[in-house]
């Protein structure tokens, strides 16, 4: 029991570091940030939406840009630095290095996610079901930091390598997601292909919040959320434990 | 009582055999060192002792702690020195040793009260505020040392510490490492460098091509191949070298510009027939005395056996 006490406060310290180390660089911002409000620009200016409508999709993609931006391009940085090894020959479990990765992208997260909420609120949005918007935005940002670690599995040690993979994994779930479109105006095979995307659950779930409008239950968004969050936890935990042997 | 006790340690890469069923002790409180060629097998071997990559094969008990079953346990009592520098470029020297710390479990104050003692041992203190990517090499070494220190290991594995520093570096990392050992921590040492093991180690095994060629003490190893024991002499005058071949118990002669080197297993009586020789001759002696090998010529004369 003490050890599992133990490894929560290095769960902390692993944070920490990350947060020093990776999610100040300027890279990391610009993949983060300011790409998913670009990319969103450019597809919802032209069409004449309004904000209550654009919100939901630009908050769920800022989450998801930088949960997924930043946790995957920790492993192969740190295989690349020899710091892994630091890493692997302490005291700790594989399990918690990953966490500790996930816990800061999750919080880094979190304050991202906000950017947009709070420039919703100055231009009049209002979000009605905070109660569920809360809870949808914490739960949606473990998920997607979990999913991010889950993509630095494979031994590279070139970000540039992961960076491939998380952008062909990335784009694909934006199209699918419902974010520019909602679900239920999808074609059958568009709204088969969002319900395999975490993404679609966290749209649905803010533009509950904020228009009242929900394609799936509320508790089915939270859990398809949770469901997703602990698969991605528990396969990223097991494959790095395969991998970061193979990394050294 | 044992530090380290290793059984049939085995190590493959696909079809390469990095360590081959290797077994050995180190006693607690030894300085142990682990001395071989390029690709021995020296990491691969630290790198299964301290955890860092698993086993194929064999056991690893380190402070009677199980490797594999307990390692958390057995790795909170070792301090690592990797081969290749690794501390985070990003981080100051201060987090660094800080983040180290609460990798180890320790407390703030004692974080803080231990690093600064090491920071200030080590000559870091007053750049502990700057970035690792703008410390000099050695600056960089006597980091990792002190992050290896924080936790007060009861055992430190060394992986050629002080390849590629300048004298100065390498003269304080050796001193420091000797004083820890005075303390009473065990030391497991590897090295390329022949008379750094001589210089530091109470054992040293030697390791070639994944085996263990020979482990015993510096001298000892040194008398174990007693061929390579020699006179070497030095007459007022010239004479021919096959004059001295075929003195008693002569194995071999080589001419060393105005010396003579003669390969014997018993240089002691040599010296006698020697004498006997000049005298008999009438030659003057200019010097004469008896050489033991160096561990270079038993590292090559093991290796070699090996090789053929
Ligand atoms: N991760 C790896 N994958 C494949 N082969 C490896 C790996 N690590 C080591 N080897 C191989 O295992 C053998 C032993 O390597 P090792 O690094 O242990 O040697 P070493 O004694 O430390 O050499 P050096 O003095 O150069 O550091 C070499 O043939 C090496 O190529
Ligand atoms: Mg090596």
């Amino acid at each position: 029991m003490i050890t599992y006490i133990e490894q929560l406060k290095k769960v902390w310290a692993v944070c920490k570091k990350d947060m020093r180390i990776y999610f100040l660089k300027a890279p990391v911002l610009i993949f983060g940030v300011l790409f998913p409000i670009f990319l969103f620009m450019a597809f919802g200016i032209g069409r004449k939406i309004s904000a209550p409508e654009l919100l939901p999709g630009l908050i769920s993609m800022a989450l998801f840009f930088t949960a997924a931006a930043v946790v995957p391009l920790i492993a192969p940085w740190e295989t690349r630095t020899r710091t892994l090894e630091r890493l692997v020959s302490s005291p700790v479990l594989i399990s918690t290095i990953v966490l500790g990765d996930i816990t800061a992208s999750f919080i880094f997260g979190l304050i991202v996610a906000f950017i947009p909420v709070i420039v919703g609120i100055a231009i009049g949005v209002s979000i009605k079901a905070v109660y569920f918007f809360i809870p949808g935005i914490i739960v949606a940002s473990f998920c997607f930091s979990s999913l991010g670690s889950l993509m630095s599995t494979p031994p590279a040690d070139t970000p540039s390598n992961i960076n491939m993979i998380t952008t062909v994994v990335k784009f694909p779930l934006v199209f699918i997601s419902g974010i520019f479109m909602p679900v239920k105006d999808l074609p059958l095979w568009g709204r088969v292909l969002s319900y395999i995307s975490p993404l679609t659950y966290l749209t649905d779930l803010v533009r509950y919040c904020i228009n009242g409008e929900n394609y799936f239950y509320i508790w089915i968004d939270f859990i398809a959320l949770l469901i997703f969050s602990l698969f991605f936890y528990i396969l990223a935990v097991k494959l790095h434990q395969r991998n970061i042997p193979r990394r050294i | 009582m044992n530090s380290i006790e290793v059984k049939n340690l085995t190590k493959r890469f696909g079809n390469v055999t990095a360590v081959d069923s290797i077994s050995f002790e180190v006693k607690k409180g030894e300085f142990f060192g682990f001395l071989g060629p390029n690709g021995a097998g020296k990491t691969t071997t630290i790198r299964m002792l301290t955890g860092i990559i698993g086993k194929d094969d064999g056991s690893i008990n380190i402070m009677g702690f199980e490797m594999g079953r307990q390692t958390l346990a057995a790795k909170g009592l070792m301090g690592i020195i990797p081969e290749v520098s690794n501390a985070y470029n990003d981080l100051t020297g201060w987090n660094n040793m800080m983040f180290q710390g609460e990798l180890y479990g320790l407390d703030r104050k004692k974080r803080h009260a231990l690093s600064e003692g090491l920071l200030k041992d080590f000559e870091l203190y007053g750049r502990k505020d700057q970035l690792v990517k703008f410390y000099s090499k050695g600056m960089k070494q006597r980091l990792i040392i002190c992050m290896a220190l924080l936790n007060q290991p009861e055992i430190m594995f060394l992986d050629e510490p002080t390849s590629g520093l300048d004298v100065q570096s390498t003269f304080l990392i050796r001193e420091k490492i000797t004083s820890i050992n005075a303390a009473g921590t065990t030391i497991f040492l590897t090295t390329h460098n022949m008379e750094e093991a001589n210089q530091l180690c109470e054992r040293i095994a030697i390791i070639n091509r994944g085996k263990i060629a020979a482990i015993d003490t510096p001298e000892n190893l040194k008398l174990t191949i007693r061929e390579l024991q020699s006179v070497l002499v030095a007459f007022d005058m010239n004479i021919e070298k096959d004059y001295l071949s075929v003195l008693p118990g002569v194995s071999s002669v080589r001419k060393a510009g105005d010396k003579f080197q003669l390969y014997t297993k018993d240089p002691g009586g040599l010296v006698f027939y020697l004498i006997d020789f000049a005298r008999e001759k009438k030659l003057k002696i200019l010097t004469i005395r008896t050489e033991t090998p160096t561990l270079e010529d038993v590292f090559l004369s093991l290796i070699g056996e090996k090789e053929d």
